[in-house]
């Protein structure tokens, strides 16, 4: 850090960018290597070691070398960004660090083998924007990452960070804060989908002085991980979209809840609350206005239902964390007794920039009553899996294909999940849907915390919602008996279902239960638990039916269903699933088609996900 | 259960556990926090260990007990020297994560959420890692693996000594 002197006010801030700004222009070179926990696992610290080794021995030292938060396209990674140019490199190896010192840093050409190429147009991206997974994208809560080092504030302020608290602080007051972000139209990106702005009014417009502000880090659906990327790759700009909450509020402290499985965010937030304290931009008297303001992390203990309001705050109080019945809303009685406002990550990593760009930019983004953009978190059965952040609205056949780049190994596409547990399958016929609030309600699923998990012909349906259902079942904090035995109930009726031991009448029973588990819960986990259930039955009803009727699974999966067998033309001889196969079922000559004995088979699905020919066949 | 103690385990000094827990006490953190920072210097929640943070904390041991079965990321059993853990997220598994664990499994002769008895593994499923592009996900002793394939398992599980 250049500075650790407290900031007195805003013009303060507005000199310390001036001065940071300057004192980067003679850099002009900028390597930015992804240290997000994707890249992390594909070895990208040791690249950035590698960077910072060898530039250091060619005494390069003008160009930067920047560990960032996570770029969003994971499959590729490592993945590195030269500045200003933007070339973007995929699949960095630390072998390969000194060829890009000597090529691109030195003289400015380009390693051809570490460009993406396109799989449609079988051309190379030189730029990362020419790149077709991040073309299509609008990254408003990603600015930052992938540009900025999460552990250096100055980075944040210079890319303008804390300059909407400097105006908040200096020329609004509450309520204009509070109606700027209504107007906005900004809703809860954590599932519920409230108008942020109303939420806000309602716990201001509660009586006593003391009010507490909750940021939901506790991402727990799973498949779903934008949350984590911006804590760990923007954590100051969460703590900004707090800090300007907390003063329309009317708050003096926050929380912030984050998963026992984030350590890097932890750590990463744990810098950025040290170094804002330092500047003060957090604590007494912020950039000497009236306003006094403090953060504190509380680490979750694993938990899903945590994720539930009521439950976060019991687990914020120590307590284990199991839901309330509401009213009171936490907005009128939340932690500790007081009034308490709760958003998710990414809704309060959107607030900065409503103030800075104001509510007419952010509103003309989107649907009629969805604004602004949403961050998914791509994954699944699909080529290009990460984080995509897109305008609300867009089609989910524009995400899958062309920004997914569609279903790996030519195979077809059987649904998307969207929502997490609590959320719904969605067909290929509703491709064409414009993702937001209500049109994926409206379809079954549900937007959620933005999870998308891509399904192909060999994921089973009955299979998936058995899944979700022990998940809940697993997750259920058992307090209230309609989600505590409803749901296991459930589970149990599929997972005989998928032994093959399905009865006529199952699928009636299961919509019968799921009726009762829905209306009768407690709290909204319980509430929406059967709808993995209900939304695969509503469009894939035929594959219940054929557990059921023909003890057959057509994806494949279901082993009680499923024989394995060999396609005699298709297969290769390879010798793949030979070499993998636990029991030694298959046999064969090199280069001969294989044969499995179904003695010795075991069914465990290896061969079946291993051949590279779709030779393996499922009966 | 507290009191309950077996033959084979050595007796455990819990003088840490107390020194944790007061430390917290005087700033007013809660129970978890003290319990996590616990877990951290043990490795896991002992009887005697909750027996002593709850006298420390003035709290019933039901409490501590009941915060430590509830929330997950807590093991009243020892783990292994090395601890794998497979990810069952979503995106894992419709890319054949049960198939990664039934073979964790088989391999180390232990079930998930089980140590093997000479303490070197232990084998755990959780519900999501949040490295949800790289499916199937395992983590050995932090380590994160992604993409894993059953081939990748043998290699895993080679590598552990």
């Amino acid at each position: 850090m250049t500075v650790a002197t407290r900031l007195a006010n805003a013009g303060d801030l507005a000199s310390l960018r001036q001065k940071i700004l300057a004192g980067r222009k003679s850099t002009k070179i900028a390597i930015s290597v992804c240290a997000g926990t994707g890249c992390r696992a594909q070895g990208s610290m040791e690249l950035f070691e590698e960077f910072q080794r060898e530039l250091q021995e060619q005494n390069l030292t003008d160009v930067e070398v920047r560990a960032t938060g996570c770029h969003g396209f994971c499959e590729q990674g490592p993945l590195v960004v030269i500045f200003p140019r933007k070339i973007f490199y995929r699949g960095v190896k630390v072998k390969d660090v000194p060829r890009i010192v000597e090529k691109t840093i030195r003289n400015n050409e380009v390693v051809d083998s570490l460009l993406f190429k396109d799989p449609a147009t079988k051309k190379k991206c030189l730029l990362e924007n020419e790149v077709p997974f991040y073309a299509k994208q609008q990254r408003i809560v990603f600015r930052n990452n992938g540009k900025i080092d999460p552990t250096q504030i100055d980075d944040y302020i210079a890319a303008d960070g804390y300059a909407a608290l400097a105006k908040v602080l200096t020329k609004m007051s509450a309520e204009q804060v509070i109606e700027q972000v209504s107007q906005a139209g900004l809703r809860g990106r954590g599932g519920g989908g409230f108008p942020t702005g109303r939420k806000w009014d309602i716990c201001r417009a509660q009586p006593g002085d003391e009010k507490y502000v909750i940021c939901n880090g506790d991402e727990g659906d799973p498949g779903a991980f934008m949350d984590r990327s911006i804590m760990e790759g923007d954590p100051n700009s969460v703590l900004e979209g707090m800090t300007i909450g907390a003063y329309a509020i009317g708050a003096s402290r926050a929380y912030i809840y984050v998963r026992a499985e984030y350590p890097l965010a932890v750590t990463n937030l744990s810098i950025a609350l040290e170094q804002s304290r330092s500047l003060g931009l957090l604590g007494e008297n912020i950039l000497g206005s009236d306003f006094s303001f403090d953060v504190e992390i509380v680490r979750g203990a694993g938990a899903f239902v945590c994720g539930e309001e009521t439950a976060l705050i019991a687990s914020v109080q120590g307590d284990i964390g199991s839901p309330q019945q509401r009213p009171p809303y936490p907005a009128q009685a939340g932690l500790w007794g007081k009034p308490t406002n709760i958003n998710n990550v990414e809704t309060w990593a959107n607030v900065p920039v409503i103030i800075d760009k104001g509510s007419k930019w952010f509103a003309g983004m989107g649907t009629e009553h969805s604004k602004g953009t949403k961050v998914f978190s791509l994954v699944g059965k699909v080529l290009n899996t990460g984080l995509v952040e897109v305008p609300m609205g867009t089609t989910l056949r524009e995400i899958v294909y062309d920004i997914g780049g569609g279903i790996p190994k030519k195979r077809k596409f059987k649904a998307v999940q969207t929502g997490g547990p609590s959320g719904g399958c969605i067909p290929e016929s509703l491709l064409d849907l414009p993702v937001d609030f209500e049109k994926l309600t409206e379809a079954g699923g549900m937007m959620g915390s933005g999870g998308l998990i891509v399904m192909d012909e060999r994921t089973c349906m009955v299979d998936v919602a058995k899944y979700f259902l022990a998940f809940l079942v697993d997750e259920s904090c058992g307090k209230c008996s309609p989600c505590r035995e409803g749901v296991m109930q459930m589970h149990s009726i599929l997972c005989r279902i998928v032994q093959g031991e399905g009865r006529e009448g199952d699928i009636e029973l299961l919509e019968q239960l799921a009726a009762y588990v829905k209306e009768s819960s407690l709290c909204q986990l319980g509430g929406t638990a059967p709808n993995p259930v209900l939304s695969t039955l509503r469009h894939f009803r035929n594959e219940y039916e054929a557990h059921i009727k023909d003890k057959k699974c057509p994806a494949g999966v279901c082993t009680a269903l499923v024989e394995f067998e060999v396609d005699e033309e298709l297969c290769k001889g390879c010798g793949l699933c030979m070499r993998d196969c636990p029991t030694e079922a298959v046999i064969g000559e090199k280069k001969q088609p294989h044969k499995i004995d179904v003695e010795l088979c075991i069914k465990c699905g290896v061969c079946y996900e291993d051949c590279p020919f779709d030779a393996v066949i499922a009966k | 259960m507290p009191g309950e103690k077996s033959a084979s385990v050595e007796e455990i000094d819990v003088s840490a556990a107390r020194k944790i827990a007061a430390g917290h006490r005087a700033q007013g953190n809660s129970l978890v926090t003290v319990l996590q920072d616990v877990q951290t210097e043990y490795g896991y929640l002992s009887g005697e260990v909750l027996e002593a943070v709850a006298e420390e904390m003035e709290v019933p041991f039901s409490q501590a007990y009941g915060l430590a079965t509830f929330y997950s990321s807590f093991s009243l059993q020892p783990r292994g020297k090395h601890h794998i853990c497979v990810c069952m997220g979503t995106a894992c598994h419709v890319r054949g994560a049960a198939n990664i664990l039934e073979k964790l499994e088989r391999d180390l002769g232990i079930s998930s959420g089980e140590t093997s008895e000479d303490l070197k593994h232990s084998l755990e499923s959780v519900n999501c890692l949040g490295a949800c592009a790289l499916g199937p996900v395992v983590v050995v002793n932090d380590a994160y693996h992604g993409k894993v394939s059953s081939r990748d398992v043998d290699k895993i599980v080679a590598d552990l000594e």
